[in-house]
């Protein structure tokens, strides 16, 4: 104990101590133990630490501690222009980039009074739905990964690949895309991009099915995952839970269908919900999803109409590059946006998405400039990892990884 | 009835002498009021059975830097019944820079309180477990403050000893 006081700072450790459990111990031995997990950790998925009170092997209590990826994006946010921001959103969740750039825009737009043009929200909603497929691979694999799995893995991040060359055709990038610009995208997309996409939601199914046949009748697999990390719905609520793991508890929230934006409402698809709330449930949850997604793409390849991919506001949307070497008035205009920003009315607006991992929204607070007075991110990890305590307390300390693996957690995102 | 009608009338029938200020914009509807009764407000709006504010997304805080009330205090609720989005704000003064904690109606308000008490400074009272959550606990500066200078403060993150 002496030595612990010495290396953990007194205010975490009395957290631990003073963690309210129901938990009696009758065992004569003493068998209190603190365990350190993290933040250097192969399975916390970035640098997350983890502080646990151990029964024997039983968890009592967990504090998580955050902040060893803290880079201050809220603070850069109000000393750069809107513009300017667009590429550090890669930075948040570095798992779908794609999803962050549209979140961000969609709330630049709401603040200053654009409309992108229909086929440019066509362009973002086909990217963020393959972010969302492109995630959720990686959450599958790493989850079954965590648990002992290791060939799901490379299974899935080779589907994964496929969706980063469509994204190396669209942008030129393969990991952080910075596509979407405020009022469109950056360019139009290619021919080839479109005809990748189409190939690779057609054969997507059948290898997503191969994939999940190596495990979902393993039995190791399924009795190592099904009924750990339970939560119910309220509790789920009352906590925070979002995206994949709140419907994984049978709540049917999903905001592409409550608050929609882009065209969802344009597009045909179920939301998933399961009712278990264990890990096998946001495992099999993650799954369906992945289909609704290619499902999404399909409709949105067929119905994706043409036209231009940038919205006609000259004073707040950059022009494009060709025009601004050839034209006077583009010159002039595309130097003041770089220079001195868009500058939106006063006011403030809050915009969520649909991320993969749950309600990515920005809270923006305008005073007329060109740079953001205030900039708050509603990343979805921070709050999903906010449950964590609750999931582990009574579980064992080989569950923990599972669970984590489970509720996906970026850090990026969580210590923005 | 329309939401953005029936909370505001809701809230003035239960707290006859709260003064609301509401305001509408880009559809969003905001309310603010004085900081003495976050907390009864927030349980009425959670509890009501027509409103059902159950989900907290976020609570964050706004730096004014030269107004006479130095900080806002921003709650961001949401009805999952209704789906609706509401915010709530409340003004706090750099003097007395404390607000009543409202973890005990919403659990997930919990870490935003203290995220917010990280950067800004605000002490949220009757909060259960008031950390920073990003920053060291030894660090003295908080960042997201407008006086807080973007490079930093040399000095004041020390180096391990030797």
């Amino acid at each position: 104990m002496d030595q612990l006081e010495k290396e953990v700072h007194p205010k975490i450790l009395q957290a631990l101590l003073d963690a309210k459990t129901d938990y009696t111990f009758d065992d004569a031995l003493e068998n209190e133990m603190i365990l350190n997990m993290g933040p250097q950790h192969p399975a916390t998925h970035g640098v997350l630490r983890l502080l646990l009170r151990l029964d024997g092997e039983k968890i009592v209590a967990c504090v998580p501690d955050l902040g060893y990826l803290h880079r201050g994006y809220e603070k850069m946010a109000e000393n750069m222009t809107y513009y300017e921001y667009i590429p550090h959103t890669d930075r948040l969740d570095y798992i779908s980039p794609m999803a962050n750039n549209v979140a961000w825009v969609l709330a630049v737009e709401k603040l200053a009074g654009i409309e992108a043009p229909k086929r440019a929200q066509y362009i973002r909603m086909m990217i963020a739905e393959l972010a969302r497929i492109a995630s959720h691979l990686v959450a599958i694999g790493s989850f079954a990964m965590d648990v002992g799995a290791l060939t799901i893995f490379l299974w899935t991040l080779r589907e994964r690949e496929k969706i980063l060359d469509i994204w190396d055709i669209l942008c030129g990038a393969r990991f952080t895309n910075s596509f979407t610009r405020i009022g469109g995208v950056a360019n139009d997309a290619q021919p080839e991009a479109l005809e990748k996409a189409k190939w690779f939601v057609d054969q997507f199914e059948p290898n997503l099915e191969e994939c999940e046949k190596l495990v979902n009748a393993n039995r190791i697999f399924v009795q190592r995952v099904d009924g750990i990390g339970a939560i119910s719905k309220e509790d789920a609520i009352n906590l925070g839970f979002s995206g994949p793991n709140l419907r994984a508890c049978g709540v049917n929230f999903d905001l592409r269908v409550n608050a929609p934006y882009l065209c969802y409402n344009e597009v045909d698809f179920n939301v998933v919900t399961y009712s278990e709330g264990d890990c096998l449930a946001r495992y099999f949850l993650r799954l369906d999803e992945c289909r609704e997604s290619a499902k999404i793409v399909k409709q949105v390849l067929e119905k994706m109409p043409q036209g231009e991919v940038l919205a006609n506001q000259p004073k707040k949307v950059l022009p494009h590059k060709d025009e601004v070497y050839t034209k006077m008035e583009e010159l002039i205009h595309d130097f003041m946006i770089v220079n001195f920003g868009i500058n939106p009315p006063e006011g403030e607006i809050y915009h969520a998405i649909e991320g993969s991992k749950g309600e990515l929204g920005f809270y923006l607070v305008s005073k007329g400039g060109g740079r953001p007075w205030k900039c708050k991110i509603r990343s979805p990890s921070f709050n999903n990892i906010q449950v964590l305590p609750k999931l582990v307390v009574g579980q064992m300390i080989s569950d923990v990884v599972a669970i984590i693996g489970s509720i996906d957690p970026i850090m990026g995102e969580a210590d923005k | 009835m329309n939401l953005k009608e029936l909370v505001p009338q809701k809230l003035k029938e239960k707290f006859p002498d709260i003064t609301f200020h509401i305001s509408d914009y880009k559809d969003e509807l905001t309310i603010k009021f004085d900081k003495k009764n976050v907390v009864d407000v927030c349980k009425y709006l959670k509890e009501d059975d027509d409103l059902q504010f159950y989900y907290c997304s976020d609570v964050t805080a706004v730096d004014w830097a030269k107004r006479k009330n130095r900080f806002t205090v921003v709650y961001n609720i949401f009805s999952l019944k209704n789906n609706f989005r509401l915010r709530l704000k409340s003004d706090v003064d750099e003097g007395n820079c404390a607000i009543d904690s409202v973890s005990s109606v919403w659990g997930s308000a919990n870490w935003h309180e203290r995220e917010t008490y990280d950067m800004y400074g605000i002490k949220f009272n009757n909060h259960p477990d008031l950390r920073r959550m990003y920053m060291p606990e030894e660090f003295e500066y908080h960042p997201l403050r407008k006086d807080f200078p973007l490079m930093g403060i040399p000095g004041s993150l020390p180096l391990p000893k030797k």
